[in-house]
C-alpha cells in the first residue's frame, strides 16, 4: 500500500487570505481525502447577538462577512419582521433589494477576480477588481460606507435613496453591463481557462440534495433554486428576473452562472430604481413597537446562496436564541465530492469554485466562566496549543 | 401547506402542527421519529436541509430541524424537546451528509449527544474548550458585565 502525503493548504490559505486548514492526503498528485479543521475564526456571534436589542443585532451580524455584510441582516430583518408581523413599506423592499443586488455584482466581480488569480490568470484578476470598485463607490454614495453599510432596520431601512441619485447609479451600471460583456467574453472563450475548469470538480444534483448545497453551487449542478424566487422576499416578486441555472456543475458551470447572474442583478437593480420613482420619498419604515414572544425563520439569497436566520424572541428587546447559518457551511463541505480523485492543481480552483467564505462559516472572544471566573485559554496557551497542532501536522504527514 | 403524504404516514409521531402562513409550517414530533421522518421529507418528498437550532430553554433542550421544499418555499421545521439532562437524540448524518457538521456544532456547544454519529469530534475548537464546559448553555455567560 502505497504512503499517502499530507499537503496542508492553511491555516492561512496563501489565496484567500483567511484562516482555514484543508488537509489534502495525497498518492502521487491525486487526491485521496480532504479533512477540513476549522474554528479559527469563530466569534461567538451566536452568543453575543443574545446580549444585543435587536437594532444593535444589525450591526453584529452585518459584521459576520465583510463580502456580503447586507445579506446577513437581510435573513435577520426577514425573521423578526416575521414574528412581529411587519409589512414593509414598498419604498423600503426597493430599496434592501437594490442594497442586495449591487452586493451581488461587487461578490461575484470578486470571485472572477480571484478564480483568475488561482488559476494564474492575473489580468481577470486586475480587471474584475478595477470594475468592482466604481460598485463599492455607489455603495460610498447611497449608504456613506464602501461596506458594513447599515441601511437594514425592522421594518424598513434606516436611510432613504433620493431621487436625484438615480441617473448618477443607472450611469455606472451602464459601465459595468459593458465591462462585464468584456469580462464574460474573456472568460468564456478562453481556451486556458477552458482547459483549467471544464470536467474539474463536477457535483451532480444528487450530491447537491445531499450535502444540501446552496446558491450558484447549487445552480451550476441544474438545480434551480433560489430563494428570491422560491420564497420571494422584498421587491423580487415585484420585478422581472430569471434564475440562472448551468447544467454541468464543474467550476466552468459555476463561472458562467455567477457571471450571467451578474446581468440579472444589473437588471433588477434598474428595475427596482424605475419603481422607487413611483414612490414616495421618505416613506422608508414602517413602525414596529415591539417584538411578541415566538420565533421566525427568514433566509435570504447572498452571493454565495442562500442565508438562513432562526430568531426565538422571549418578547423582551433581544432574542432569546439566534441561530445563523451561512451558505459556506454547506457549500465547502461538498469539497469531499468535488476534490477527491482529483490532481491537486484541481482541487485549488476546486475549493474555490463554491466562494467559500470562512468568516460566515464560523461565527472567539476571550471567554470567562462566570462561576470559576476561570479563562478558557490564555495568550501563552494559545501560543503553546498552535505550536503543539503545527507538529501534529509534521507527525501525520 | 403540509404535505398530505406526510401526515398521512406518521399520524401518531406528529404531536402537534403549527402553520403561521402557506410556507412556514412546525411539527412537532417525538424524538424517536426524527429519524423515519426525516427520511421520509429527504427522500420521498425531496426536501432540502437547510439547518437545525438547538436551545437550551426551560422545558430542557430543544431543536429545529429547518428544511425547505424549494419548489413551493415551504419552510417546514420538525420540533423535538429532549431531556433536561441526558440530552440525546438519533443522528441524521448516517442518511445525508448535510448535518454531519452541525451535529458536531451541537454536540460541541450544546452537549447534545447524537446516536450513531460518524464522527463527534469538535468541528470549531478543535479541543480548546474545558471538557464538560458546553459554552451555550444558558448558564455560560462570556460577558459578565452585561449580564450579571
Amino acid at each position: 500500500m502505497s504512503k499517502k502525503t499530507l499537503i496542508p493548504v492553511g491555516p492561512y490559505h496563501p489565496l484567500q487570505e483567511e484562516p482555514e486548514l484543508f488537509k489534502l492526503y495525497c498518492d502521487g498528485e491525486i487526491v485521496k481525502d480532504v479533512k477540513w479543521e476549522t474554528g479559527y475564526n469563530h466569534r461567538g456571534i451566536e452568543k453575543l447577538s443574545e446580549q444585543k436589542s435587536y437594532e444593535e443585532v444589525f450591526f453584529l451580524v452585518e459584521r459576520i462577512c465583510g463580502i456580503c455584510s447586507t445579506s446577513h441582516p437581510f435573513a435577520f430583518a426577514n425573521a423578526v419582521e416575521e414574528i412581529a408581523e411587519v409589512e414593509v413599506p414598498n419604498r423600503a423592499k426597493y430599496i434592501r433589494s437594490i442594497i442586495a443586488e449591487l452586493e451581488r455584482l461587487h461578490s461575484h466581480l470578486l470571485w472572477v477576480g480571484l478564480a483568475g488569480h488561482f488559476l494564474g490568470y492575473n489580468t481577470v484578476f486586475m480587471w474584475a477588481w478595477k470594475y468592482r470598485e466604481p460598485v463599492l463607490d455607489l455603495f460610498e454614495m447611497i449608504t456613506g460606507n464602501r461596506n458594513s453599510y447599515a441601511m437594514f432596520q425592522v421594518g424598513g431601512v434606516r436611510r432613504d435613496i433620493s431621487n436625484d441619485q438615480i441617473t448618477a447609479i443607472k450611469e455606472v451600471l451602464e459601465m459595468v453591463r459593458k465591462k462585464t460583456d468584456m469580462l464574460t467574453g474573456a472568460v468564456m472563450d478562453d481556451p486556458v481557462i477552458h482547459a483549467r475548469t471544464k470536467g474539474v470538480g463536477i457535483l451532480t444534483r444528487e450530491d447537491i440534495h445531499n450535502f444540501g448545497a446552496v446558491g450558484p453551487t447549487a445552480r451550476a449542478s441544474g438545480v434551480a433554486m433560489d430563494v428570491r424566487k422560491d420564497d420571494p422576499y422584498a421587491a423580487y416578486p415585484l420585478v422581472d428576473w430569471k434564475v440562472i441555472t448551468a447544467e454541468a456543475g464543474d467550476v466552468f458551470a459555476k463561472a458562467e452562472v455567477r457571471l450571467l447572474e451578474m446581468y440579472e442583478s444589473i437588471s433588477i437593480i434598474e428595475q427596482c430604481l424605475d419603481g422607487l420613482m413611483k414612490e414616495k420619498e421618505g416613506e422608508i419604515t414602517a413602525k414596529v413597537k415591539y417584538i411578541p414572544e415566538g420565533y421566525g425563520t427568514g433566509h435570504a439569497e447572498a452571493p454565495r446562496g442562500e442565508v438562513f436566520h432562526f430568531v426565538l424572541s422571549d418578547g423582551s428587546n433581544s432574542p432569546a436564541r439566534h441561530k445563523i447559518r451561512a451558505p459556506s457551511y454547506t457549500n465547502i463541505a461538498t469539497f469531499k465530492k468535488s476534490c477527491i480523485g482529483q490532481s491537486i492543481s484541481d482541487a485549488t480552483i476546486s475549493l474555490a469554485a463554491v466562494d467559500p467564505c470562512y468568516c460566515c462559516t464560523e461565527r472567539l472572544a476571550v471567554a470567562i466562566d462566570l462561576r470559576s471566573g476561570r479563562r478558557m485559554m490564555n495568550a501563552r496557551e494559545i501560543i503553546e496549543h498552535s505550536g503543539k497542532i503545527t507538529n501534529q501536522l509534521l507527525n501525520d504527514a | 401547506m403540509i404535505p398530505v403524504e406526510l401526515t398521512d404516514t406518521f399520524p401518531k409521531e406528529i404531536l402537534e402542527t403549527v402553520s403561521r402562513n402557506d410556507r412556514r409550517t412546525t411539527l412537532s414530533i417525538k424524538p424517536s421519529a426524527v429519524l423515519p421522518i426525516s427520511e421520509f421529507l429527504f427522500r420521498k418528498l425531496q426536501f432540502r436541509f437547510i439547518i437545525a437550532s438547538a436551545l437550551h430553554t426551560k422545558r430542557g433542550f430543544e431543536i429545529y430541524y429547518h428544511f425547505s421544499q424549494d419548489s413551493t418555499g415551504l419552510v417546514l421545521n420538525l420540533h423535538v424537546l429532549l431531556d433536561r439532562d441526558r440530552p440525546e437524540v438519533e443522528s441524521l448524518s448516517n442518511l445525508f451528509d448535510a448535518t454531519n457538521w452541525i451535529e458536531r456544532e451541537m454536540h460541541e456547544l450544546f452537549g447534545i449527544n447524537f446516536l450513531n454519529h460518524p464522527n463527534l469530534d469538535q468541528l470549531l475548537s478543535e479541543g480548546n474548550w474545558a471538557k464538560g464546559e458546553y459554552p451555550y448553555r444558558k448558564r455560560f455567560k462570556s460577558n459578565g458585565e452585561e449580564q450579571q
